[in-house]
């Protein structure tokens, strides 16, 4: 393989590429920042890239694999979205009122991520805090997704989608609230995995939407999102929505097909509004899995209509609580020459917040405020309760569900800017799955017309992640468009 | 009409909701907020047509409750490590504006 090369392998195929001795942690490195270099001013994934910093990383990697020390993830570099703390990094959410952040702990997912050896190396761009679908709402400029520049990586984690189709990051991390690892995975063509709430301790994430939000890995195979997903998750102290339980044993590399498993269609998902180039990869990739063994059965989620009003409603009035520790007092941006403390509130969350994040507070303090909190707040959280008990009904019926990521593939840059609506409404396929806290597979399935990537979803029941893996395992294997990368430049 | 009939009416005043946030707007992004929040909160009003008695309201995706620690001294973050993101601060203390006269 070229020197050049290591920046396009998976991080399993890196690792086994260092333990072989066929490479060293410090070129691999230098490959994906040689990658950064030719291709980030295009597409600005990052954020920050913190050369040195991982450099010094690698030696000491591969330092103590001549020791002969081992690692799931010695010496393999790890972009993370700029929502998660890495100790002696910055850490700015793409918002202006955390410029110049730099976190003082790990996250634990960080935490455990480097006890396996992994490099962190840089930062991704995103949706401020989270809240957007497109990567543009970030305040440090937009990302490009690189199938087609004129076109956005989807978001909120679209940083992380782009730098790993463009071959500028081995694996990354993103965050999912509401699609926010899927549909970048999908738009972009990559694998994005969104594991069950309380798998992976959120213990150093900015919290957007606390009942919501969930950390996972977008990745070039389903065996990285494995991966990862076994190394970062697990109960923590420090997190107490994390889950007691064992993590599930991913049994999926034998090769045993879909044989014995039902995988079911919910039919309120493909009726109208769905783009007919993205209905076709997905039935075509539904054959696919039919044809791997698997029984395909019909399956209803009633629901599913109400699912983005309840979501918008539940995660703006979270985040409305969960962003008033930006107050210009302990950490971030202050407004200057303000002497009265609650004006000091207003004019630093004015200057700090874009759009987007001033508007999701607004609503979350409307919907929470006096008077209306009934009727809307508690109306959510029981049209939520509605939506588990559809998932909980179906999957009496099915091991997993097969779906769409998004209505459409990519949209153009800038073209629902005015419109919070109607990009809301895009979110349909996946803000369900995290008002149920189950767990979602995006892995890439076809192309549009005109060249833009699709994914297929594999829904699975709370803590069904071995599950859905398998199935993802099962159908990219046999997936025409694996490994499929976007062309020169 | 008094101020709460007039926020009825409209659906929201997002000049008066965004103070309750702490959040001061420009003329210009009241203005656009207010169109667009308004079709939001009116999308959200469809929620009114499901039959909804008897469901639980769902506060969580789990049913863990009330989860407790031991009740022992732990290392905290490094000072100055904190201290350092603090946009005014003196070596041990961060510095806010004067709250009591």
């Amino acid at each position: 393989m070229a020197k050049s090369g290591w920046n396009t392998l998976a991080a399993h195929e890196l690792r086994d590429c260092l333990d072989r001795g066929e490479c060293s942690s410090e070129e691999a490195v230098r490959s994906v920042v040689d990658a950064i270099s030719a291709t980030d001013p295009v597409l600005h994934g990052y954020v920050s890239v913190d050369v040195d910093g991982a450099l010094a990383q690698a030696r000491e990697a591969d330092a103590a694999r001549r020791r002969g020390e081992r690692g799931r993830l010695l010496g393999v570099p790890v972009a993370v979205k700029d929502v998660l703390n890495v100790r002696g990094q910055s850490c700015t959410c793409a918002s202006r009122i955390l410029k110049g952040y730099v976190s003082p702990y790990d996250a634990t997912a960080i935490a455990r991520l480097r006890a396996e050896g992994a490099v962190f190396l840089g930062r991704t761009n995103m949706d401020e805090f989270a809240m957007g679908s497109t990567t543009e709402n970030s305040a440090f400029g937009v990302t490009r997704n690189p199938w087609a520049t004129d076109r956005v990586p989807g978001g909120s984690s679209g940083g992380s989608a782009a730098v790993v189709a463009a071959d500028e990051a081995i694996v990354a991390l993103g965050t999912d609230t509401g699609g926010s690892i899927r549909q970048p995975a999908s738009f972009c063509g990559c694998v994005g995995f969104k594991p069950s709430y309380g798998r992976i301790s959120r213990y150093g994430l900015t919290a957007y939407a606390s009942s919501l939000d969930q950390i996972g890995p977008i990745s070039k195979d389903v065996e990285d999102a494995a991966l990862l997903f076994e190394i970062m998750g697990g109960h923590d102290p420090m997190d107490s929505s994390s889950l007691e339980v064992p993590m599930p044993a991913v049994s999926w590399r034998n090769g045993q097909g879909l044989a014995g498993m039902k995988l079911g269609l919910p039919r309120e998902y493909f009726v109208g509004g769905m783009h007919g180039d993205v209905d076709r990869c997905v039935r075509a990739a539904v054959e696919e899995c039919r044809a791997l063994g698997a029984e395909i059965v019909d399956v209803t989620l009633p629901h599913t209509r109400a699912a983005i009003a309840a979501y918008y409603i539940i995660a703006t009035a979270e985040a409305s609580a969960n962003l008033a520790r930006f107050d210009g007092v302990r950490y971030g941006h202050r407004a200057a020459g303000v002497s009265d403390p609650i004006d000091l509130y207003r004019q630093t969350r004015a200057q700090g917040f874009g759009a987007e994040v001033k508007r999701r507070i607004i609503l979350g303090t409307y919907v929470l405020s006096s008077g209306y909190h009934d009727a809307y707040y508690v109306t959510a959280q029981k049209v939520r309760s509605l939506i588990r008990r559809d998932f909980e009904m179906a999957f009496t019926h099915c091991d997993a569900i097969l779906a769409p990521v998004a209505p459409t593939a990519a949209y153009r840059i800038g073209e629902n800017r005015d419109d919070p609506l109607q990009m809301y409404l895009g979110d349909i396929y996946t803000v369900p799955v995290n008002l149920a806290g189950i767990c979602g597979l995006s892995v890439p399935c076809g192309f549009t017309g005109d060249g833009l990537p699709v994914g297929l979803q594999v829904i699975g029941p709370a803590l069904g992640e071995a599950c859905v893996l398998r199935v993802g395992y099962a159908y990219e294997s046999v997936s025409k468009v694996r490994g499929r990368r976007p062309g020169a430049g | 009409m008094s101020d709460n009939a007039k926020r009825q009416d409209e659906g929201m005043d997002v000049r008066y909701v965004a103070n309750l946030a702490r959040l001061e707007l420009t003329d210009e992004e009241a203005g656009e907020f207010q169109g667009q929040l308004r079709r939001v909160v009116e999308y959200f009003r469809e929620l009114k047509d499901l039959e909804l008695g008897g469901v639980e309201p769902m506060a969580h995706a789990t049913l863990i409750q009330n989860v407790f620690r031991d009740d022992e001294v732990r290392k905290g973050l490094d000072r100055e490590a904190v201290l350092a993101n603090a946009p005014q601060r003196t070596t041990e203390l961060f510095v806010v504006p004067k709250i009591v006269e």
